[in-house]
């Protein structure tokens, strides 16, 4: 058996003998790098096991490189997965434009699959099953698109740490920057460079790289408030098109949490009782 | 208007207020849009008495809906009333819904009039059953009355079981004489027979599964009581009076989506009209995705139409025909989209051409185009006695 001493002694030279390895192996200090990035994930996703669900308004302000503003209302539930395989549930009602309200939007988050959805059209009281496939096409005409709200899982990307450095909107907190690289089929990203901060371990800015690699969008993830004492929500989100001048603000409401949702909250069959 | 229709939504609508407020405080919240429409024609008419002018239309759809705070009661009064220049019998009321509804744990209950949509095709709806066809609205049938029902529904991890229980059957509005659109005779409007005694207070009964399995989204559907479609007898002033068959009609629909391919079957057996015939239409929608690099979607759409009835049946034109069609949506912030579709018969080589289009206008404005066109259409088929009435048709509509 090693006494205290010389488990240490080992250790030490584990660890020089390490970063001896790293440095004459590139391949392992890209392995390092690679599961860096993915425990800094896994620890953000983390943070967050246990909401069981939650339910906000949020209202989406769209605005053209000339300033105008287009102002959606809309209620978002989400019933979390506890399995890491599968994706969480979520529900979308839109409340304005006028003309869509009531339309809501099902989705059953998948991880490397697509994930199922379903369109609620109030009009005609019809229940539509929609292809999912276009991950890069814009969400109701927003700088968001659909992936931006449903690839949130941690095992739908690949991660790459970068370095540590102060958090771009919150220059008091130190931030992880990590590169990701999206698994899953059609994403319109090559990559995303995200910074999550070492405090409270949540995303504070995402930057978008588009298939040709260049810079094309920003997220911002603001005014972050937490809830049941260990629930982080960020009350603003800002999405900023380089290439067009065009933004998206997500504004958030109070959320709420735990409110006993149940896998039938989340059915297509749901959807005829909901309007 | 149908004034007892009218007496029954409102009754149904005070009860439930009544029950609903004395239940639980809640929200009242009014919606719903006012708009004007015109529809021109673009040949002069081809049957004696219709008119050629342009149809004007003033139209109210006012939607008066509560929710307790539980969410547990819910209200829905959602009357329409077009009035318009040419038609009377296309100035219309009526109840689209009335309704109160209780929401349990896994089942829920409604009680009144309701609109209810089953199928997953788009060019014709072949297992939707339970509402009548508003047809003074539109040719393409996809408008429908509200139907006064009793309906129980239970969600179940294997699925969602509603049972209908429908006491009242509402009759198919049809064109008056003025009225462009109809057969050569005029329509009979006002003396309906029935195959029951019981005239339109035959009870009738559906029941529905409907449940998504992975990629599969599947239906089944039954139906027992007065079929939606009427069959036409001439009387002795040479008019058309419409009677109504008691049917039963046992239906299926199912869609696989895989990629941006959505497969779509529905069929149908229906019995009591003529032979026991089948139906079906079946095909697929394909989606380009953000076409030539823009934010565009582009979906085609192909279907072919087969329908077995008999001349003992009321006339369908979707018996051989093929549907292809498109659909571009913008994915704008005014959510533009266009659609545009063509049906073709095999048989007669007739053929029937729609586009429609529409965007929205700041916030509380939208903006709708429809066009229709017959072609091909000779003496002594499906759509001969349409043939001239081709139209264009804009819709400002405000909502508030």
């Amino acid at each position: 058996m090693l006494n205290l001493k010389s488990s240490t002694t080992l250790f030490k030279s584990l660890v020089v003998s390490g970063l001896l390895l790293s440095a004459l192996a590139p391949q392992a200090h890209a392995q390092d790098a690679a599961e860096k990035g993915y425990e800094i994930a896994k620890r953000s996703d983390e943070s967050d096991r246990g909401f069981k669900d939650h339910k906000v308004k949020m209202q989406m302000i769209l605005r053209n490189a000339a300033g105008q503003e287009d102002v959606r209302d809309m209620r978002f539930s989400v019933k979390e997965e506890p399995n890491p395989d599968l994706g969480d549930k979520s529900l979308i009602i839109f409340d304005t434009p006028k003309d869509i309200s009531g339309s809501a939007l099902l989705s059953h988050a998948k991880i490397l699959e697509p994930d199922d959805q379903w369109l609620f059209i109030p009009e005609d009281e019809m229940i539509k099953r929609i292809s999912s496939r276009n991950k890069s096409g814009p969400f109701f005409g927003s700088e968001f698109a659909y992936e931006d709200f449903t690839a949130q899982e941690l095992n739908k990307y690949k991660y790459k740490y970068l370095r540590q450095e102060a958090c771009p909107n919150v220059p008091e907190l130190t931030c992880d920057v990590v590169e990701r690289y999206p698994q899953y089929e059609r994403s319109g990203y090559a990559r995303q460079i995200g910074w999550v901060d070492t405090t409270d371990f949540q995303n504070r800015k995402i930057e978008f790289y588009n298939r040709a690699d260049s810079l094309i969008k920003s997220l911002d993830f603001l005014d972050y408030k937490q809830y049941e004492g260990k629930f982080w929500r960020p009350h603003l989100m800002k999405m900023v098109n380089h290439q067009t001048g065009k933004s998206t603000d997500l504004v958030y409401g109070p959320y709420s949490f735990d409110n006993g949702l149940t896998e039938n909250d989340f059915v297509k069959g749901v959807l005829e009782t909901l309007y | 208007m149908d004034i007892r229709q009218l007496l029954c939504g409102l009754a149904l609508g005070a009860a439930a207020l009544t029950t609903s407020t004395a239940a639980q405080a809640g929200d009242w919240y009014i919606k719903g849009f006012m708009g004007t429409e015109i529809r021109a024609y673009t040949q002069d008419a081809k049957w004696q008495g219709q008119v050629n002018n342009p149809d004007i239309s003033l139209i109210l759809n006012p939607e008066f809906r509560y929710k307790s705070e539980d969410r547990k009661h819910r209200v829905n009064i959602i009357p329409y009333m077009r009035a318009t220049t040419v038609d009377p019998e296309r100035s219309h009321g009526d109840m689209r819904e009335a309704y109160y509804m209780y929401l349990g744990n896994n089942f829920d209950v409604l009680v009144g009039a309701n609109k209810v949509f089953w199928g997953v095709t788009e060019s014709v709806h072949l297992v939707n059953i339970i509402n009548q066809i508003d047809l003074v609205e539109d040719p393409d049938q996809e408008d429908y009355l509200g139907q006064p029902m009793l309906q129980l529904a239970t969600q179940q991890d294997w699925g969602r079981i509603t049972a209908y229980m429908m006491p009242y059957f509402r009759e198919r509005n049809l064109q008056g004489t003025e009225g462009r659109l109809r057969a050569r005779l005029p329509y009979d409007t006002d003396k309906a027979t029935y195959e029951s005694g019981a005239e339109e207070w035959h009870p009738d009964l559906a029941l529905r599964y409907s449940h998504f399995i992975g990629d599969f989204d599947i239906g089944l559907s039954y139906f027992h009581g007065t079929g939606r479609e009427p069959t036409f007898n001439i009387t002795s002033e040479g008019k058309l009076r419409p009677h109504y068959s008691l049917i039963n009609q046992g239906g299926v629909d199912f869609q696989y989506t895989t990629g941006a391919w959505l497969w779509k079957l529905e069929s149908i057996i229906r019995e009591g009209q003529g032979k026991t015939f089948g139906a079906a239409v079946g095909g697929f929608e394909y989606s380009f995705y953000q076409i030539f690099e823009s934010d565009m979607d582009l979906g085609v759409l192909l279907e072919y139409q087969y329908d077995g009835r008999d001349d003992d049946a009321p006339v369908t034109i979707a018996n051989n025909d093929f549907f292809a069609g498109a659909r571009l949506a913008f994915n704008d912030v005014d959510d533009t989209e266009i659609l545009a579709g063509f049906t073709f018969d095999q048989e007669n080589q007739d053929s029937f051409i729609s586009v429609e289009g529409e965007r929205r206008l700041g916030d509380d404005y939208s903006v709708e185009l429809r066009a229709r066109f017959i072609t091909g259409a000779d003496e002594g088929e499906d759509l001969y006695e349409f043939a001239r009435d081709d139209y264009v048709q804009l819709r400002l509509a405000r909502y508030f």
